[in-house]
């Protein structure tokens, strides 16, 4: 067997030879790669965001709403009822075993004024749990301590939204915020988190104990109801599990009948979300599966060429075979030539693919992730593809009778 | 012990019902040292012949050895390996790769050689200037003359240091002129190296500077008759 630097070399001299013809070939080799690395890192990057998203939100949510009722025959949407409360909450915790912790809320909007500022905002009144629920973490301060929450102390968490328009640069810890004109001191400021899926911006928050918020601020609420029941899953495979048994819990519970309609409602918000990350997960791939068959017609191109190229080569491949080339040493000598055409052409492809995304990602605002791991991948793979399309027309040369060969015109 | 020896060297085609025989039963012996010129018309097998004992093709039946091998029952690899240490091919059209320099040109059998990587520019200049072609080494082959082109060729064929040269028709894209100088390069080498060349030609002029003349006629073997120059 002949060695490989001048293998090499013969390689890089025919594809020098010609030029315009190896470049045209590549071209297809570089749109392939391109191809492939823009839509994966669109792709990625888009599914990438959700899964930031959901993780903002909490994962493995499932909220419980009051139902809807009718009342002298008007159906009332849901939510229109008082019938949830706080041992509703403690017992899905307490009681189901797919279920890691609960939070209440007693929630509404208000204004809140510190000094001579004021910001509207939703306040709500949850428990020390919340921030586990929620995933949140806090940039100062300390979250609730549960005697706080018995006993309805008049203390605030506040989102960095809230802190930014009312004390600007000033330390809010330990200062004193009016909500409906009731002093609250905050104890606590919750690590910015975003805005959501819907473009909600999450940080416009205030948190306050359930207890409070209903003596002081959501006086219409009976004690011990909440609006809505926030429960977290203790896994993404128990949602089902955890949301089934909040059902048969609370239908137990609120003494339903058989044949009743259930008097609340149970929606699973990671579920949805997974939904949709999924979906953009499909659709990278497709992107890829799409952008991997140009790879594939690139491939065919170099195929085609190097056909070209031996039927032209002929009376060189039978000089070559008369000084003593081996089968391999033809074989070879046509591969690497595919696979150097391949690789070259992956090189500038991924270079092109890189800056394509950058581009998306600078002039359309695209979230972009572009992974090694794609790189690697597509790059590999136009080896694979010189190796793979070059082998045939290696194949036919190595064939040749080198008596015709010699004899080609 | 002979560096050629065929017995009863058969080569058979069949051109749609009827048999030609290329080669019918050719029997030689060709020594080391020796300067044979294969003549005979277009179609007298002598073509054939040189691609058989060139190991370009294989017998359909009969031996052939070459230096002692049994060269008939080899692999096609094997054969690869046998022309590329035994034998040295010049062309009527001097086969050389183009767009590659002299040099390059020269270096080819040693690509395909176990240690020919092992000062393989050296071997090949050092045969170009064997052949005076030193200063020559970069140029292209449509750069070259057409003599100064067979002298590249017979530098190749000498780089492997190849007992036997097979020269198929060397001047036959030469004028008069050129043509006698290769010829007498041939004789040197011959006299001087002791390689054994074997030359098919269907110029008498040509094959008078051999030292053996044999003839071919309808595949078979008709005369072989030593030539006193």
């Amino acid at each position: 067997m002949m060695n490989m630097p001048s293998t090499v070399k013969i390689s890089l001299r025919a594809l020098r030879v010609n030029k315009m013809r190896s470049a045209l070939t590549m071209l297809g080799i570089i749109i392939g790669v391109a191809a492939v690395i823009t839509m994966l890192a669109v792709g990625r990057g888009a599914s990438n965001k959700i899964s930031e998203q959901i993780a903002s939100v909490g994962s493995n949510l499932i909220i419980v709403l009051p139902g809807s009722t009718t009342a002298s025959g008007i159906r009332l949407g849901s939510g229109a009822t008082q019938n949830l409360t706080r041992s509703d909450a403690e017992a899905i915790k307490q009681e189901c075993s797919a279920v890691a912790t609960t939070a209440p809320i007693l929630n509404g909007s208000a204004q809140i004024i510190y000094g001579n500022s004021n910001w509207p905002s939703i306040v709500f009144g949850t428990d020390e749990n919340m921030l586990e629920v929620r995933e949140w973490t806090l940039a100062s301060g300390r979250n609730f301590y549960d005697q706080e929450i018995r006993s309805a102390a008049k203390i605030c968490l506040l989102g960095q939204t809230v802190v930014d328009n009312l004390f600007g640069n000033d330390d809010p810890l330990h200062k004193t915020v009016r909500i409906k004109k009731v002093p609250f001191v905050v104890i606590g400021v919750l690590a910015p988190k975003g805005q959501s899926m819907l473009g909600q911006d999450q940080d416009d928050i205030v948190y306050v104990p359930v207890s409070s918020a209903q003596r002081n601020l959501f006086g219409r609420w009976f004690p011990g109801t909440v609006r809505s029941i926030m429960v977290k899953a203790r896994s993404t495979e128990d949602l089902d599990r955890a949301e089934q048994q909040i059902k048969e819990l609370l239908r137990q519970r609120h003494r339903i009948g058989p044949d009743q309609e259930d008097d609340f409602t149970v929606r699973n918000l990671t579920q949805m979300m997974q939904m949709a990350e999924q979906a953009s997960r499909v659709m990278a791939l497709l992107l890829a599966a799409i952008a991997g068959v140009s790879l594939l017609v690139g491939g065919i191109g170099i195929m085609n060429i190097m056909l070209v190229s031996v039927t032209e080569r002929t009376r060189e491949i039978g000089i070559r075979m008369a000084v003593g080339a081996k089968t391999w040493d033809i074989r070879l000598q046509f591969i690497i030539e595919a696979v150097i055409l391949s690789l070259i052409g992956g090189l500038i492809g991924v270079l092109l693919g890189v800056l394509f995304a950058q581009l998306l990602s600078f002039f359309a605002g695209w979230t972009i992730l572009i992974s090694t791991y794609s790189i690697l991948l597509s790059f590999g793979f136009s080896g694979l593809v010189g190796i793979f399309f070059g082998f045939y027309p290696a194949y036919k040369a190595s064939l040749m009778n080198p008596i015709d060969a010699l004899r080609h015109e | 012990m002979a560096l050629i020896e065929t017995d009863h060297l058969e080569k058979r085609y069949e051109v749609g019902d009827s048999i030609v025989h290329a080669l019918d039963k050719v029997s030689l012996q060709i020594h080391r040292g020796e300067f044979v010129a294969v003549m005979g018309h277009s179609g007298s097998g002598k073509s054939t012949f040189m691609n058989v004992i060139g190991c370009l093709d294989e017998p359909t039946a009969g031996t052939y050895r070459l230096d002692g091998i049994d060269v008939s029952s080899l692999s096609r690899d094997a054969l690869a390996e046998i022309r590329n240490q035994k034998i040295g091919f010049v062309f009527q059209g001097f086969n050389l790769l183009a767009r590659t320099t002299a040099l390059e040109n020269v270096e080819v059998p040693l690509l395909y050689n176990k240690d020919g990587s092992k000062n393989r520019r050296e071997r090949a200049l050092e045969a170009l200037r064997t052949l005076g072609l030193e200063d020559r080494r970069h140029h292209h082959p449509n750069q070259l003359s057409g003599g100064q082109q067979q002298r590249v060729a017979i530098a190749r064929a000498l780089v492997n240091n190849a007992p036997l040269i097979l020269a198929d028709e060397p001047t036959g894209n030469l004028d008069t002129k050129t043509s006698i100088e290769i010829m007498d390069l041939f004789v040197r080498l011959n006299e001087e190296k002791k390689i054994t060349i074997v030359l098919v030609t269907h110029e008498p002029d040509i094959s008078t500077y051999s030292k053996r003349i044999i003839h071919f006629l309808d595949g078979k073997l008709v005369s072989d008759e030593a030539n006193r120059r």
